[in-house]
């Protein structure tokens, strides 16, 4: 009996003790369902990166875009889904005491400009309305695809801004300007046109908070280096470049992006503490309100880093081709090339052709309508002042 | 079971022999090449040629197999019926009168030229669409490229490979002169590569040491060639050139020794393995000369002798396929040496000090023969205080004339001199070395003429200053300082009191 009732008992608490197992693992597969629920739902991932200066002294704008670069770069996105604009060319410079070096600390430490750099959009190609339509997508259709962004409604666009800067506009090259209201409703068209999923803003110019003020477009996160009425401040002068190298901000950006591997569980709130206001002197400030998911669950590499689908498959595939098909081809080239006559090199200054060819005349076109209708009036003009009887002797 | 296992067997069999059957020689083919040019002024130029030929007809079929020639250019070619093309992109200027002449030239900036085939309907869309595709490939402004910088030449730009027809409709030529030449367009070149940058000259080509040059030129030519000797067949032939001109002073402090880890910070270790040849050259031509100046590290195997470019020219081969040369244990860093020629000069300048000393300089040069020597200094000119001028400054200023001091070999041997027996003529200057004789030559003195200042100015402008503060100021000063009352008239003097009583006698009212 005791031993029955140690039975029950030892089932009872078998049974407790799977039930728990079973709670519990029910209890994480919810965990794990909902914070899937809170996970971005993007399958790939692009970076426009724009550097809207012109000219040597704004040699730390440009090494500001290519720092983001290299970091996005290192966490995984490809080439093919980033989009870079550098107004100015700071490595092949002749100011440039090492050339196709950009560097972003001093003394040399780190080159960001690197071997492997593709710049898409660079000197006079970056204006706001090439810009507006890389965003917007409304691209001439001969545009090659490495100059386009062609997200789609799963993309998580990460857009990065540095310039010079004011209350409400961002320069473009001294000399046209972007008001926060067109980065807004261009904004809109791509959520219109469902050309992101998320979209993460960051900008570092002067007054840069202004330019997220009027965003309206759901599901944008946008950071700035400095409130409206404050100045963004560069870092460090480099005496042998003779150029301050970063802007305040997105050096400690960088530094806080060099520990971050594609692993990595960092989070958003993590990347607003970056530059408090002792080390950056202006205050960073950011905006969430249109953004779906709490910033403490987004994590760094959804904007950062790049989603890759990997399929693994245990079975072998042939790379060898297909070789009767190739032979029975070769063989029919060669058939019909022997039949052709000899060919032969043309001559490169033929003198006497050239002091006798006559210059082709270009097509004569009817004259168009305005110089048409010129003549008439003169004519008809003549004929009423001597008359009709005139005519007879033209015609 | 049994049975079906055997006829498996079978099949496999039969599959493995179709499989691995003789396989097609491989119908395209990579010649890479390294021409190394010590220059005349002390620079080093060094070009890299990459040669694909391909023996396929990319007019007439769909091809989709690529193996060495690269696929984007491929496409192209297919895509816009191009005949030729040749894009180059250039930093700098190639500095003929220091440098001697180029291999291969080509104008700053970007330029392309393209010739179409004749089947081509409407060029200038093809154009259009050509230019904006190189510029996606090469991530260069090529889209800049439209009617406003676009020409048609009509009587050079000859293409350059085989060609049965030459109507000039089908030609365009474009320059971007401000397109900048940086690592970002190198990348994409070195990409179509077949080694890439990991194997063979390619390893060599970093964008640190390339761009800290005087001149750098890469280029893309396209062409259709002889694919056999009688010519009856065409292949296409992708060169890829990239030339360089390192220079002395900016990389070398000066000094003369090259080597291709000062060049390029690494060496050679193996060379690309879809290679049919992989060479270095080293034009040697000033090796054999008597003052034997220029050296070779290491001893080149073959020598190869030519006239190029005019003139005849012996170069050092070193063949990356010989085991020789390049092995797992060897590197191959060619060095060039320069054997310090012997101490040919003597020169010392002492820089003038503002009204202290004036600038002396001396040089001893060895004259060659049948040449002439040309020596120029250049000065400025500075203004004098006015204290210094001479009375007559219109006049100038003289610069004391130049001394030369030479020994001149002369053809007669001439006699020891005897101080007491010779007569006076002879004895002016002694005479040391029977086989020379020492004169002193002078120059003319220069006469300077300087800025004058107008000496006259200063006593103007007191004048008319002085008559404008007199005028001006004096008027204002009266009128404020000055006070005005009115005057009464007076009464009358003596001689009113007089007419009054003539007056008064007459009986006229008095004045």
């Amino acid at each position: 009996m005791v031993a029955a009732c140690f039975l029950r008992k030892g089932s009872t608490a078998l049974a407790g003790l799977l039930l728990l197992s079973f709670g519990s693992l029910a209890a994480s597969q919810i965990e794990d369902q909902t914070e899937q629920f809170f996970r971005s739902g993007h399958t790939n991932n692009w970076a426009v990166l724009v550097c809207t200066s012109r000219f040597w002294f704004n040699y730390r704008h440009v090494a500001n875009t290519l720092s983001v670069y290299r970091s996005v770069k290192r966490l995984g996105i490809p080439d093919s889904h980033i989009v870079l604009m550098l107004a100015d060319d700071m490595a092949c410079n002749p100011r440039n005491p090492k050339p196709a070096t950009v560097f972003s600390h001093k003394n040399m430490e780190l080159n960001v400009y690197g071997d492997d750099v593709e710049v898409d959009y660079r000197s006079y190609e970056v204006t706001v309305e090439n810009f507006l339509r890389v965003l917007t997508g409304r691209i001439p259709p001969s545009t090659p695809r490495s100059k386009r962004l062609l997200s789609d409604d799963r993309s998580n666009i990460l857009i990065y801004m540095t310039g010079h800067g004011g209350n409400g506009f961002l320069k473009f090259q001294d000399s046209e300007e972007i008001t926060n209201i067109e980065l807004a409703d261009a904004f809109e068209q791509m959520w219109q046109k469902r050309r992101y999923n998320e979209l993460l803003f960051i900008i570092d110019t002067c007054q840069g908070a202004s330019m997220y003020e009027r965003f309206y477009s759901p599901n944008i996160m946008a950071l700035a280096s400095s409130q409206v009425g404050e100045d963004s401040l560069s870092h460090q002068p480099d005496p042998a470049i003779g150029v301050h190298l970063m802007d305040r901000y997105t050096f400690y950006v960088l530094e806080f992006l060099e520990e971050i591997n594609p692993a990595s569980q960092t989070n958003m709130n993590d990347l607003f503490q970056v530059c408090p206001k002792s080390l950056c002197v202006s205050t960073p400030g950011h905006r969430t309100d249109l953004f779906q998911r709490d910033p403490k669950n987004v994590l760094i590499t959804d904007f950062f880093g790049s989603v890759r689908k990997v399929e693994i498959t245990t079975e072998t595939i042939r790379l060898q081709p297909d070789l009767e098909i190739m032979e029975s081809r070769y063989k029919k080239e060669w058939m019909d090339e022997e039949l052709m006559e000899p060919l032969k090199y043309a001559e490169q200054l033929p003198v006497a052709q050239i002091i006798h060819q006559k210059p082709k005349l270009k097509d004569w076109h009817p004259p168009g309508g305005f110089i048409l209708g010129l003549w008439a009036l003169i004519i008809m003009v003549f004929f009423k002042t001597y008359g009709i009887k005139h005519m007879k002797f033209i015609f | 079971m049994a049975v079906a296992l055997p006829l498996v067997l079978l099949v496999l069999l039969l599959s493995g022999r179709v499989g691995g059957g003789h396989a097609e020689p491989p119908r395209d083919s990579l010649r890479e090449e390294l021409v190394i040019t010590p220059l005349p002024s002390g620079d080093v130029a060094a070009t890299f040629q990459f040669r694909t030929r391909w023996d396929s007809e990319l007019q007439r079929e769909e091809v989709s197999h690529y193996r060495l020639f690269p696929k984007a250019l491929g496409q192209l070619i297919s895509r816009y019926s191009l005949r030729e093309l040749h894009l180059s992109f250039t930093q700098g200027f190639w500095r003929t009168r220091y440098w001697g002449p180029p291999f291969l030239q080509a104008p700053s900036g970007a330029e392309l030229w393209v010739w179409f085939q004749d089947t081509v309907t409407d060029v200038d869309t093809s154009w259009k669409e050509l230019s904006n595709v190189l510029s996606g490939i090469f991530c260069a402004s090529l889209n800049f490229i439209d009617s406003t910088n676009t020409v048609t030449p009509t009587a050079s730009f000859k293409p350059l490979g085989l060609a049965n027809g030459t109507d000039h409709d089908f030609l365009r030529y474009a320059v971007l002169p401000r397109e900048v030449v940086c690592t970002e367009n190198l990348t994409p070149w070195k990409k179509l590569l077949p080694c890439s940058s990991k194997a063979g000259l390619s390893m060599l080509l970093k964008a640190d040491r390339l761009f800290h040059t005087s001149y750098h030129s890469q280029a893309v030519h396209i062409r259709p060639v002889c694919g056999n000797a009688r010519c009856t067949s065409i292949s296409w032939e992708l060169r890829q050139t990239l030339s360089v001109v390192f220079d002395a002073f900016v990389t070398g402090q000066g000094k003369k020794d090259w080597s291709l880890f000062r060049m390029f910070s690494r060496t050679l270790t193996e060379p690309c393995p879809l290679a049919s040849e992989s060479r270095v050259y080293v034009d040697i031509t000033g090796y054999n000369q008597d003052n034997e100046t220029l050296e070779v590290n290491p001893r080149p195997t073959t020598t190869y002798q030519d006239v190029i470019l005019g003139a005849r020219k012996t170069y050092a081969v070193y063949d990356l396929l010989d085991t020789a040369v390049i092995n797992n244990s060897r590197n191959l860093n060619v060095q060039l040496k320069w054997k310090s020629p012997p101490e040919n000069g003597y020169v010392h300048y002492q820089p003038a000090q503002d009204r202290l000393q004036p600038h002396l300089l001396e040089m001893l040069i060895q004259l060659p023969a049948n040449s002439a020597t040309k020596v120029s200094i250049q000065f400025e000119r500075a203004l004098l205080k006015w204290t210094e001028y001479t009375p007559d400054p219109n006049h100038g200023f003289y610069v004391s004339p130049s001394v030369i001091s030479a020994l001149v070999p002369s053809t007669v041997a001439a006699k020891p001199v005897d101080w007491e027996e010779s007569p006076l003529f002879k004895s002016l200057y002694p005479v040391s070395d029977s086989s020379s004789y020492f004169v002193r030559l002078y120059t003319e003195p220069l006469l300077v003429s300087l800025p004058t200042p107008d000496f006259s100015m200063p006593y103007n402008a007191i004048c008319l200053t002085c008559t404008v503060v007199a005028v001006c100021y004096g008027s204002f000063y009266n009128l404020l300082t000055r006070t005005f009352h009115i005057e009464e008239p007076s009464t009358g003097g003596l001689a009113k009191r007089l007419a009054n009583l003539i007056r008064r006698a007459r009986g006229v009212p008095p004045l």
